[in-house]
């Protein structure tokens, strides 16, 4: 009765309408859930989308949307650079534990001192963290033929063991009467990572993440590195007769991710978060790829993207503390939400047309 | 409607004189920050039981609200401020890695009283409790010991912390004491809940030859694993019935209803203070779960007199003559181990041949 015709080109309306759609899509499914479960499906959909930013204490939700939103698009940022040349970096969650130990490492030497060189120093012990974290799957691809998907997520794991590793052992606060966890980094004056206005929630991670944003805008449709990254992922062979040399890509888009996701990290260990303990990852670096994609690994859309998730994320808690809406429920709520905006992604892509 | 707004301004009138008695009855708002979900089974659960306890205290004159699955860091700093934000005035954080997200909005909540469970730092507004897990432990050890015919008891560890190697050796000692050939096998999950890697780790311990084994880690899949092999196990942090009679031959179960009840009831008539509490078999705070007919009566009864001799203080768990693994004197005979150096035990008794992770 109906098929479906792919579009030549993805209008520039439906690329805007189909997230809202989504949104539209969640809210009554989800809402039909919530009353199914005996919640009231109004009171709920509020608390999720509207009280973080206008509710009675959105003075300080509203800041906490740019911590929790932060990290996910300066990851995102990198992350997407590499997708859009084929280059599958799932690994940033490792990257970003990697760059917060490396930073972390820089300040934790120099405590007790305090000195000016000791901020920027961590700064870019996380980048290179990250970013030889993120080159091991770069090697590994372009000397052995490894597939950068398998070794970037492994690298995880082996990134969450050697965090517990150093909150049990090398990084162990000494005054913690032996329980696992490193120093407090926000006591730290010259070491930690405040917020820039109080208040605000903005942390040298939300500047990062807009110089971020701003640079891979530039990259990707101003330079002519965009162009060979877009070429490779669209038509690999045409490519290589372009003149792209994939290995150098690969280590590029790898590397650049991983430095970012190693900033976020260590912005947040420096911040928000201030120890490493055993359990310092706790999903920035997966929840960053489905920002990329939900942003269509477009810039705008990743800043987008990051602040509905964080939207969402805070609703949900305050949906738990407000109604009592089981976390679980929230979690399918956030779901459905993916689902429908890649469902509803079929129509910038293909146009739905009636059988003759 | 004369008579309306007669009975209208004498219920002002009234409201008005009666106004501090009032306040006092003003619903206490008691929050709670989980770590795990409240159908974990184990941790968790144990502790949103002590909230339903405190409900059906206090009625209506509490009203109590939790956030479940917060992970520890940032999120549990936000989700902390979100409670005391929303009026509450006592706030529960079940889990040790809320620590300095509990002291950091304490700081910014002068008014409102935090409690924290298994943690060291304290404030004005800040306490913490705990329990003594340990003396659980000595319980179970004994029975352990006396279960074992392969002579090999296992332990299926969460993170090598205090609390953890305190229950490992306890475990070990009194396994020890009746059955001297008793040999201990530790196996590190590195997770409080994860029952794939908890099936693992007891699927390592049986593979090793233990047929008895105790578990730090809160899910009911190394019970599965233990009634698939013909093992014996524990019921963890809850009672596990489901797996009684066998495997699950008895429980060591966290019951924090006794101290949040003491405490919401302190908070309620004014007198709450900021202190930090270890509580154990002897408060009621950890029980011993049925031990079921599988195991033999009289050792159900050593297992039962360890447990009152406990319970009464007439014994302490760690008493000497105890030596550290590698052979050095720990306490002499009689000694006792003092909290301070429970709180941060960091080795293993002589007799346990498992290394300590680093």
């Amino acid at each position: 009765m109906f098929r479906l015709e792919p579009r030549a080109s993805a209008p520039l309306l439906w690329q805007v309408v189909t997230p809202l759609l989504a949104v539209l899509a969640t809210i009554i499914v989800g809402g039909a859930l919530f009353a199914a479960m005996g919640f009231d499906p109004v009171a709920s959909i509020r608390t999720i989308f509207w009280d973080p930013l206008f509710g009675p204490a959105a003075g300080y939700s509203r800041p906490q949307l740019l911590v929790k939103a932060g990290p996910l698009i300066l990851i995102a940022s990198g992350l997407a650079l590499g997708f859009r040349a084929g280059i599958w970096n799932i690994g940033a969650e490792g990257q970003y534990i990697i760059g917060a130990i490396s930073g972390a490492a820089v300040a934790l030497a120099a405590y007790p001192l305090e000195a000016h060189w000791i901020f920027p120093a961590m700064i870019l012990a996380g980048a290179a963290g990250g970013w030889a974290w993120g080159m091991i799957p770069a090697m590994l691809r372009n000397w052995f033929g490894a597939s950068e998907i398998l070794v970037s997520l492994m690298l995880v794991y082996v990134a969450q063991r050697i965090a517990a590793w150093m909150a049990f052992g090398p990084m162990k606060n000494p005054e913690g009467f032996n329980f696992p966890g490193s120093r407090n980094l926000q006591q730290y004056e010259s070491a930690s990572n405040p917020e820039l206005i109080a208040n605000s929630g903005l942390h040298w991670g939300g500047v990062a993440a807009v110089l971020a944003l701003a640079a891979t805008w530039f990259i990707m449709s101003r330079h002519i590195l965009g162009f060979h990254i877009r070429t490779a992922g669209a038509a690999p062979r045409a490519a290589r007769f372009a003149g792209v040399r994939p290995e150098r890509l690969v280590a590029l888009c790898l590397g650049v991710s991983g430095a970012l996701a190693g900033l976020a990290g260590l912005f947040e260990v420096a911040g928000p978060g201030g120890q490493i303990t055993e359990s310092f990852g706790s999903g920035y670096g997966f929840t960053a790829i489905i920002v990329a994609f939900l942003g269509r690994l477009h810039p705008l859309g990743i800043l987008l993207a990051g602040l509905l998730l964080a939207l969402t994320y805070i609703g949900g808690e305050l949906a738990q503390m407000m109604l009592n809406l089981p976390a679980a429920t929230v979690q399918v709520f956030q779901g459905m939400l993916l689902f429908f905006l890649l469902g509803f992604d079929i129509l910038t892509r293909y146009r739905i047309r009636r059988r003759a | 409607m004369k008579r309306r707004t007669l009975l209208g301004s004498a219920a002002a009138l009234m409201a008005s004189s009666a106004l501090p008695a009032f306040a006092q009855e003003e619903k206490l708002k008691v929050g709670f920050i989980y770590v795990g979900p409240v159908g974990d089974g184990g941790w968790t659960y144990q502790h949103d039981l002590a909230r339903q306890a405190i409900e059906k205290e206090y009625g209506d004159r509490i009203e109590t609200t939790y956030i479940e699955s917060v992970p520890e860091g940032a999120d549990a700093e936000r989700a902390l401020t979100q409670l005391a934000l929303a009026g509450n005035k006592l706030i529960f954080a079940t889990s040790f890695g809320f620590m300095d997200a509990v002291i950091n909005v304490a700081k910014k909540f002068p008014d409102v009283k935090f409690e924290h469970a298994t943690g060291y730092k304290r404030a004005e507004n800040v306490a913490t409790y705990d329990a003594r897990f340990y003396e659980g432990r000595a319980v179970l050890g004994t029975i352990a010991g006396r279960m074992t015919k392969s002579n090999k008891i296992g332990y299926i560890g969460s993170f090598p912390i205090p609390e953890v190697i305190q229950g490992i050796n306890s475990a070990y000692i009194h396994a020890k004491k009746v059955n001297p050939d008793v040999e201990m096998k530790v196996v590190w999950a590195y997770t409080w809940f994860d029952p794939a890697k908890e099936a693992d780790a007891a699927a390592a311990l049986i593979a090793e030859g233990v047929d008895v084994f105790m578990q730090h880690t809160d899910s009911t899949a190394p019970l599965a694993k233990a009634q698939e092999a013909g093992a014996f196990g524990f019921g963890q942090a809850s009672d596990m019935t489901n797996f009684a009679p066998k495997p699950r031959v008895a429980s060591i179960i966290d019951n924090w209803s006794p101290y949040y009840i003491k405490r919401v009831g302190e908070a309620l008539d004014g007198t709450w203070k900021s202190h930090g509490v270890w509580l154990g078999i002897g408060d009621g705070e950890v029980v011993i779960g049925d031990i079921t007919e599988a195991v033999p009566p009289e050792v159900k009864e050593e297992a039962l007199a360890l447990r009152d001799k406990i319970a009464s203080g007439e014994y302490h768990p760690f008493t000497g003559p105890l030596n550290k693994q590698d052979g050095s004197a720990w306490l002499a005979e009689g000694q006792t181990a003092s909290d301070e150096e429970l709180a941060s035990l960091n080795f293993y008794v002589e007799g346990i041949t498992a290394p300590m992770p680093k």
